[in-house]
């Protein structure tokens, strides 16, 4: 990098971080680091740049390569929730590209700093990561790098199962008293809303405000009560008392690294820094559409403060329109989320007649409106709270599906367009699996439940993961799923995944 | 305060992980690919490939499996340009290859649907996993030495040379000796310059013995398009191995119906037949061309005949003879017979069961992944350590 070049991008940012902090941008001191193509890829392939060493990244970062050097790749941005924050611009990247990711990702970091679902992830994960990598290292040397491997294989393979909300207003580590999946008491609405049984009076009529996602964890101690009142609890405790865990968990990590019993501390460990790590992304997935939407909100409007000539007015122009390019088969999350902010400022601004009489609003609160919204709510309760008939229509939003050999449009009803998107956020897009017995069959067997919501699982997966369980369980591990509306129990001993239904 | 910025650059160049990583990804590849040698040897987009260099090989051992919801049977979200309707179509699998299973769409393309991981590798890669162990069986030392395979050896230990050539070995062996001998000290000492040696290598052609090769195929018209197909692939890659082992081998071609003929190559892969099978045709013209042209004493002498084994059953008998004549001019000589759908049992297999010569090896070929160990079968380098049963 030229001198000039430094300082031309310091002038630009300086400009930049004035603009935002004009908007009320929140944001951690920033550090923007310059590189070359190759290792921005290698830290968009392991999330991280300090992460551990493992094949699969290798793989993700060949094909991030290979895609760049087909020329197939967008403008790469990556930033790190982290205190202070950590950017990184390409090496080569015009002045008006880098321009745009600095703005871009200033509103990441605000999001990060200030959005509910961030609160508890570690600030300190790049020096955490890089700790854990260095462990992760020495025990290869102590115990063969092939057997590392294969241990981080099998980990990997179950990594997403587990409960981001453990924690939340409890200070035991307490598998005994964990709470399994409960009506809002997991991911929010997209689970127990529209159930009958959903006691969540916010989620009535798919109107939940914003109401709900503070239901959801300060005051879930106060739900607790509603259940104790009708004695469900005291119930199952004399019913399950000999069970084991006492309720389902959905922590698989935790329960596995706790009480497997063959595992080694260096086993117990890897679980660990899985585990951790991927407590550190999840509010990331499950804020994709949000996090995107208002940084590419932000971006759009720091641009347009900034002086720029026509002909940098013009690439501008061309690198957002890339940026929100929609497709016929995938949401785009930063289009979506654009649009849906840009919708709810309006609505909040501008209120029609039944906003303003109905839920007396007098107008011009758009503003404060979305920031409210980046602050409490995740791509679920945004979902289901924004996604409006009228939104629906406007943008042309539907579901598809494979109907034989084809994929073709199969509904364009805008609820069930918007409850079929929700529901397939719940737990950020994952099955929802949990231990039902950690001593099957009174011979310490595994025995998994996935909680079927009308969605099946890939049975092809499921049998090539099923002995990576085993693997590290160390005794016959069970699954039992639905498949054809039948229930079915699939297991796995050591030698052949079987099935049968039951 | 926050929301201070600074901009900088570090010098990343030692930043090697994804490389490092991506090496050992690559590295799995090929394990999973050697693993499936059989299945991948007769892939139709390899033996049709026609020069392509690179080919794709689907694997899904190296997909990252978790549980996950199967993305055929889902609903998804999309978006239209405002005049989508109900039934409107997205896009179709029907082009793509049956069999692939489930997989999910990773972002980059526009199709919906499925997306699994395809190695990409150079038909040369595939082709050194395939030929590691295979090898001319029965090689002997000729008068005509024309056939070299090639090698690269560090011959000749020297006392100079370039750094990354030190002979470790030696170099530790010689300092280890002039310390015993000068100081009559056990142990390593101090490594002197006098004490380095160095290896130098070179390409060394090694003379072994001329070879010629009789690649005979049934095109008649019992042969099927599938039959033809696996004949064609053990011959692709027989020809292809021939010639990336060994310098000077030569490969006549012969093909038969009735009658038989010596073909070019190119009309070897491509020209089918038709009418009716009489194996001794082909047989008996192997034999006219090595007397007319190969004498076993110049020359390792091999033939492959690849047949449905459909033969005109009164000339089993013959072709029992004539087979038991080529073995005793040739080094080997390998039959395969290739069991298409409406497969019986009185073949030319079963009439060859006669034949008892050690030299004498025969395949069947039922599917696809059957080419890999027949290529195995017939170029045992020493069939008599691992004896094939047949
Ligand atoms: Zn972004």
């Amino acid at each position: 990098m030229s001198i000039n070049e430094k300082y031309e991008l310091e002038k630009a940012l300086e400009q930049i971080t004035a603009i935002a902090k004009g908007y009320n941008l929140d944001f951690y001191d920033m550090y923007f680091e310059i590189c070359p193509a190759d290792i921005l890829y290698t830290f968009g392939a392991y999330g991280m740049p300090t992460r551990f060493s493992h094949w699969s990244f290798g793989k993700a970062y060949h094909k991030m390569k290979t895609q760049y050097d087909y020329n197939l790749s967008r403008i790469y941005e990556m930033v790190i929730n982290s205190d202070p924050c950590y950017a990184f611009l390409l090496e080569g990247n015009s002045l008006i590209q880098n321009k745009m990711v600095m703005a871009h990702v200033l509103a990441h970091c605000d999001f990060f700093k200030n959005n509910y679902y961030f609160q508890r992830t570690s600030r300190q994960m790049v020096e955490s990561m890089s700790v854990a990598a260095q462990r992760i290292r020495q025990y290869e040397f102590a115990h063969g790098r092939e057997k590392v491997e294969s241990f981080l294989d099998s980990v990997i393979s179950i990594q997403e199962h587990i409960d981001p909300y453990r924690d939340i207003g409890k200070n035991e580590p307490a598998i005994e008293k964990s709470e399994s999946g409960g009506c809002c008491g997991g991911e929010g609405c997209g689970k127990g809303c529209g159930k009958d049984s959903c006691k969540d009076k916010g989620c009535e009529g798919g109107n939940c405000g914003h109401t709900h996602s503070e239901q959801e964890s300060p005051y879930d101690d106060l739900w607790k009560l509603d259940h104790l009142g009708e004695g469900q609890e005291s119930k199952d405790d004399t019913q399950k008392a000999k069970k084991f865990p006492k309720k389902p968990e959905k922590d698989l990590l935790l329960f596995i690294m706790e009480y497997g019993r063959d595992l080694e501390d260096w086993q117990r460990d890897i679980i660990s820094i899985i585990r951790e790590e991927m407590f550190y992304f999840w509010p990331q997935m499950q804020t994709k559409i949000m996090n995107e939407g208002w940084a590419t909100y932000w971006h759009l409007r720091i641009m347009r403060d900034m002086d720029l000539t026509e002909e940098e007015s013009l690439e501008f122009a061309k690198l957002h329109s890339g940026v929100i390019q929609s497709s016929k088969v995938r949401l785009n999350p930063y289009f979506l989320g654009l649009k849906l902010f840009e919708y709810i400022e309006k609505r909040w601004d501008e209120p029609g007649e039944e906003d303003r009489i109905k839920y007396g609003r007098p107008g011009g609160e758009g503003r404060e409106k979305i920031f409210e919204i980046r602050e409490l709510d995740n791509d679920i309760s945004f979902l289901r709270n924004c996604l409006t008939e009228e939104f629906v229509e406007q943008e042309d939003i539907y579901l598809y599906k494979k109907v034989g050999y084809e994929w073709k449009i199969v509904e364009k009803d805008w609820q069930k367009v918007r409850d079929s998107l929700v529901a397939s956020m719940v737990n950020s897009g994952f099955p929802y699996i949990v231990v039902q017995d950690g001593d099957y069959g009174k011979r310490g067997e595994l025995y998994l439940h996935h909680a079927y919501e009308g969605a099946e699982l890939d049975v092809y997966y499921l049998e090539r993961t099923l002995p990576h369980v085993y693997k590290l369980w160390g005794r016959p591990v069970y699954l039992e799923t639905v498949l054809d509306s039948k229930k079915v129990l699939f297991s796995y001993s050591g030698e052949k995944v079987s099935k049968k239904f039951v | 305060m926050s929301g201070r910025y600074t901009v900088s650059r570090e010098d990343w160049s030692l930043h090697r992980k994804g490389e490092i990583d991506r090496q050992r990804h690559r590295e799995k590849v090929k394990e999973a690919i050697k693993k499936n040698l059989a299945d991948i040897v007769s892939e139709e987009s390899i033996i049709l490939s026609d020069g392509k260099k690179v080919i794709k090989v689907p694997i899904r051992s190296l997909d990252e499996f978790h549980f996950r919801f199967n993305h055929n049977k889902q609903q998804h979200g999309g978006q239209g340009d405002g005049e989508s309707k109900v039934g409107d179509v997205l896009g179709s699998d029907s082009k793509k290859k049956a069999g692939k299973g489930p997989g999910q769409g990773q972002g980059a393309g526009e199709e919906p649907g499925v997306d699994y991981y395809e190695a990409e590798i150079t038909i040369d890669e595939l082709a050194e996993m395939i030929f590691e162990d295979l090898g001319l069986p029965n090689l002997k030392q000729k008068k005509k030495p024309e056939l070299a395979s090639e090698s690269v050896e560090f011959r000749d230990v020297r006392k100079v040379g370039i750094q990354s050539n030190i002979d470790r070995k030696r170099t530790i062996f010689q300092a280890l000796k002039r310390r015993a001998i000068e100081e009559g000290k056990q142990g390593l000492g101090k490594i002197t310059r006098e004490d380095l040696r160095f290896k130098t290598w070179e390409q060394v052609y090694k003379y072994e013995s001329s070879a010629v090769v009789l690649a005979m195929m049934d095109t008649s018209g019992s042969m099927g398009p599938w039959e033809k197909y696996i004949a064609r692939s053990f011959f692709f890659w027989m020809v292809r191995f021939l010639r990336t082992k060994y310098q000077n081998v030569k490969i006549v071609f012969l093909s038969h119906h009735v009658t038989a003929k010596e073909t070019s190559e190119e009309e070897f892969f491509t020209k089918g037949a038709s009418g009716g099978t009489r194996c001794s045709s082909v047989y008996e013209l192997a034999l006219k061309v090595i007397e007319e042209r190969f004498n076993p004493e110049d020359y390792n002498i091999y033939g492959f005949h690849f047949s449905d084994g459909d033969n005109l059953s009164s000339d089993n008998e013959k072709c029992v003879r004539l087979v038991k004549d080529l073995l005793k001019v040739c080094n080997l000589i390998g039959y395969g017979e290739i069991e298409g759908p409406y497969y019986y049992s009185s073949t030319l297999k079963s009439a060859f069961k006669k034949i008892e010569e050690q030299n004498f090896t025969t395949v069947s070929i039922r599917d696809k992944s059957g080419v890999f160990p027949a290529l195995k079968s017939f170029f045992n380098p020493d069939p008599l350590k691992t004896a094939t049963g047949r």
